[in-house]
């Protein structure tokens, strides 16, 4: 035990005077959770709206008022006629336009089906998407303040992903991701360049005539990037609730543990890496083209995995970070308990073993 | 005008911070000689060499090579010398042929130069059968003739051989100085760094360095008469045991 | 258990099965307790890979070798308990400082500083004062002492040096080799290669080795005593020509330089001719060197 201390101990060191890499690993996860929070976000703000209101009257105005007030639209013109829609559009000031018909508060009241045509901008789709679907929910929202108890008729298609995060936060499909990137890349990525390294340098030579098991050296070397990732899992999932809004809905200990597990399933894939490994270079190159590439394209949180075709739907199965994905969406964002995310944990778990034991077998007790 | 010069150093100095690499060293080598460049781990040798070869900048002094100001000229300089090092010498995993023809090429001599002058070179070294076989698989005599042979190949003024016969066993050491009493004949000047002290004796002329200072050059039968020693050996060790410093 | 280290039978190929690279063929060698055995031969002939055999890192395709009784396959455990090994490339964490290597590789071996300073301490004290210094930004000489001490620091019973003197300059070699012979009086069986014919007379032993055969092994004075031809030293202004000249005489069975003179070896009973009257000749004992020509030539 003390034999594995004191390889613990020299694995810290290796780390804290590595200072450049230390501040990259525990630097990384901010400065991605910053970019793909806010940089990178499909987010709408104060996109510029114009209004061409031909009813005038009590619901028009306040739903006109109701929509500037929004935190996504800005009210920028009070058209006059339908001429000045194009015009408008083309001065570049606005991305929307809504054209309220006449007889708006009264068909509204009466006949339970008004009317309401929003146009706009599609040169960029997505944008033009989110912000008919953010207006749409600020009508529906409108329609339930003034008939409370009356089921609303006015139906608004929406995105699967509405039902969880009804204001389409981008964030909320980042910080997910970002963690299992961060957690990927630190785990894996440094666990396996970090043996290699010693197998380069040669000092692996002595630390196999020496009587340490190969098995306690590999363990020791996993150990502070363990550290360092709990670290970083609380550092993003601080940086998530208060600088980006998204709030932990499910059990903190629970997400904990789960990136926890995640972890060591990285660690694991990592050690089977440097095992298999000679250089730092193949090292390197194994974990980005092998790990990282797979986990961007296939957890979900880049591309929708719903719409790729089938054979890579079937791949998307072996990456872990799927799964981990997953857990992490399940667990903070709707707010889940173990029950729902027991299925996807087995399978992190089940990950996690099957690299060990490979990573066990393929650890060579002599040189090559 | 007496005897070429080949190299020429005068007060050449290299400072690293406080620390004085090299320390005010003035000597001079003459055109074909071969000059046998001593000294303890850290006395300063590589980096004089360094300076000579173009690839680092002296804080004072002044030198020459092949005739040429190392401040000025450094690029220059770099077309009329060889080098060859123990360490990296030639790709491994390229052929006999393709090394030769490489380093053919980056001194920007002709194919029909760099062909004759393969076959020349492959016939003196008895390596015709291994053309085609890659570096990497020729035993390690053979591939340090090799290097050498690829040092002269663009026919430099002078080459640079930093411990070229490290780990090399004795006979293909023997024939390995035997490669440089040919180039030597041929006019170029050699500049030689190496441990064994009784390849020492093989050279025109040697200098010892000590802490950054040039602390004896001469002939070897002068020098062993000077310390009153029977061998090149003793007169290093006399020399290298009062060093204050140990580098590498 | 008088022999420290048996070696039978070995040998190790590497490359693939049409191009085999032979790095060692049928090695056999026994080497006593406390004994300072030196395996001498040029880089490529195979000491690095009978090392790495003997300090269990690598397996032999044919043959067995015990250390201190332990069979180096079946007992690897127990091997790596009781072994002192220094690679031959410099092998200690760069980045932490010359108290914490020691004190690293003193622990992963059960071991402690304190327990075993006896055994370093006169090595260690060259190189205490820079303690707080990083093994990284150690001169050459005093990594090589560090290195030593840290594969000295569990108390092995046999130590294995590979190529400690490589690249290393004549004062640093003899100093390096006092340390040897002090570490020897403590008891340490002491394996050392080096590619340095020299340094044969420093060991009690010598095996030559040469394309992974051992050409010859024994005490440094008994194989010079089997070089049984007259051997001369001559000079005369013009070496090269002189060396051309003793090529073509009738009698000399081989002649090269060394140092300042040519070394020729007579057939026995027949005496140098008369060489010019700007020639000194002088018969003069041979050296391992010599002897390692003489060897090779034979196993050619």
């Amino acid at each position: 035990m003390k034999q594995f201390l004191s390889f613990v101990k020299k694995e810290f060191l290796h780390i804290l005077r590595d200072k450049r890499t230390l501040f990259i690993l525990l630097g990384m996860p901010i400065v991605q959770i910053i970019i793909f929070g806010f940089a990178l976000t499909n987010e709408v703000k104060n996109e510029g709206i114009a209004v061409l209101d031909l009813a005038k009257d009590q619901s028009s105005g306040e739903l006109i008022r109701q929509m500037d007030a929004s935190r996504y639209f800005e009210l920028r013109a009070y058209l006059q006629n339908e001429q000045q829609i194009e015009k408008t559009f083309l001065k570049g000031q606005i991305k929307l336009a809504v054209v309220i018909p006449p007889g708006f508060d009264h068909q509204l009241r009466h006949t339970n089906k008004a009317q309401l045509q929003l146009i706009a901008d599609a040169s960029d789709p997505n944008l033009a998407n989110t912000m008919v679907n953010y207006a749409g929910s600020i009508v529906q929202q409108f329609q339930s303040t003034i008939f409370p108890q009356q089921q609303a008729a006015y139906q608004i298609q929406t995105e699967l992903r509405m039902l969880y995060n009804p204001q389409l936060k981008g964030a909320y499909n980042f910080v997910p991701g970002v963690m299992a990137m961060v957690l990927l890349l630190v785990c894996t990525m440094m666990t396996a360049i970090t043996i290699v390294k010693e197998k380069e340098s040669g000092t692996m030579e002595i630390m196999l005539v020496s009587p340490l098991v190969p098995f306690s050296i590999t363990l020791a070397k996993a150990v502070p990037y363990l550290l360092l990732s709990i670290v970083n899992i609380i550092s993003i999932l601080l940086l998530s609730v208060y600088v980006l809004d998204v709030p932990i809905r499910g059990s903190v200990l629970l997400l904990i543990g789960m990136s926890i597990l995640f972890t060591m399933v990285s660690l694991s894939l990592g050690l089977l890496i440097s095992a298999r490994s000679s250089s730092q270079q193949t090292a390197m190159f194994i974990s980005l083209v092998g790990m990282f590439l797979p986990t961007v394209m296939f957890s979900g949180f880049m591309f929708p995995i719903e719409n790729m075709p089938k054979p890579l739907q079937v791949i998307s199965n072996i990456v872990p970070a799927k799964w981990y994905y997953i857990i992490v969406k399940s667990v903070m964002i709707k707010g889940v308990g173990f029950n729902a995310i027991w299925k996807e944990a087995l399978i992190l778990a089940g990950m996690c073993t099957f690299f060990l034991a490979m990573a066990i077998r393929n650890f060579k007790i002599r040189l090559a | 005008m007496p005897k070429e010069k080949a190299i020429t150093a005068e007060m050449l100095t290299k400072r690293f911070g406080d620390f004085i690499a090299v320390n005010a060293i003035s000597f001079e080598v003459d055109k074909g000689e071969i000059f046998g460049f001593l000294g303890a781990n850290g006395a300063g040798k590589t980096t004089a060499m360094r300076m000579f070869c173009g690839l680092s900048l002296p804080s004072s002094g002044k030198a020459t090579v092949a005739g040429l100001d190392i401040y000025k000229d450094n690029e220059a300089i770099k077309q009329r010398i060889g080098y060859m090092s123990q360490k990296f010498s030639l790709y491994e995993d390229l052929t006999v042929k393709e090394n030769i023809r490489f380093y053919g090429g980056i001194y920007g001599k002709s194919d029909t130069y760099i062909k004759k002058e393969t076959e020349i070179l492959l016939h003196q070294l008895e390596l015709e059968a291994q053309a085609n076989t890659l570096v990497g698989a020729l035993p390690l005599g053979w591939k340090q003739k090799l290097a050498f042979s690829v040092a002269i190949f663009h026919q430099p003024d002078i080459v640079f051989l930093d411990e070229p016969t490290g780990g090399v066993d004795p006979v293909t050491r023997r024939e390995f100085w035997n490669m440089i009493y040919e180039a030597a004949a041929k006019g170029i000047t050699v500049f030689v760094t190496t441990h064994y002290l009784d390849e020492a004796e093989y050279c025109d002329r040697v200098s010892i360095m000590v802490d950054g200072v040039i602390a004896a050059l001469d002939t070897p039968a002068a020098l062993k008469k000077q310390y009153h020693a029977s061998g090149m050996d003793e007169v290093f060790q006399q020399l290298a045991r009062g060093a204050k410093r140990q580098d590498n | 258990m008088n022999n420290s280290v048996i070696v039978q039978g070995v040998s190790k190929q590497y490359g693939s099965k049409k191009q085999p690279v032979v790095a060692l063929s049928d090695i056999s060698l026994d080497i006593a307790t406390g004994e300072l055995f030196g395996l001498i031969g040029p880089d490529g002939a195979g000491k690095t890979s009978l090392f790495r055999i003997l300090t269990t890192l690598l397996l032999a395709d044919k043959g067995s070798a015990t250390v201190a009784g332990y069979d180096v396959v079946k007992e690897y455990k127990a091997v790596r308990k009781i072994v002192g090994y220094m690679p031959g490339k410099f092998s200690l964490y760069q980045d932490l400082t010359v108290e914490e290597n020691l004190h690293f590789f003193a622990t992963i071996f059960h071991a402690s500083v304190a327990d075993n300073y006896h055994l370093i301490k006169d090595i260690y004290e060259q190189i205490a004062p820079f303690k707080d210094r990083r093994a990284g930004k150690l001169s050459g000489g005093m990594k090589q002492k560090l290195a030593l001490c840290c594969a000295l620091i569990h108390e092995p019973k046999v130590l294995f040096l590979d190529e400690p003197t490589t690249g290393v300059d004549a004062v640093s070699r003899n100093e390096f080799w006092d340390m040897l012979q002090l570490l020897k009086k403590k008891g340490i069986t002491i394996i050392v290669s080096t590619p340095y014919m020299d340094e044969a007379s420093r060991c009690d032993r010598v095996a030559l080795i040469q394309n992974g055969r051992i050409l010859q092994v024994n005490t440094p004075e008994a194989i010079i005593s089997g070089f049984t031809q007259p051997l001369y030293a001559v000079k005369a202004p013009g070496m090269l020509s002189l060396l051309k000249q003793l090529h073509n005489t009738p009698g000399v069975l081989a002649a090269y330089p060394f140092g300042e003179y040519h070394h020729a070896v007579m057939q026995p009973g027949v005496s140098l001719p008369f060489l010019g009257k700007d020639a000194e000749v002088k018969a003069v004992t041979p050296n391992i060197e010599d002897c390692f020509i003489q060897l090779m030539q034979h196993h050619a």
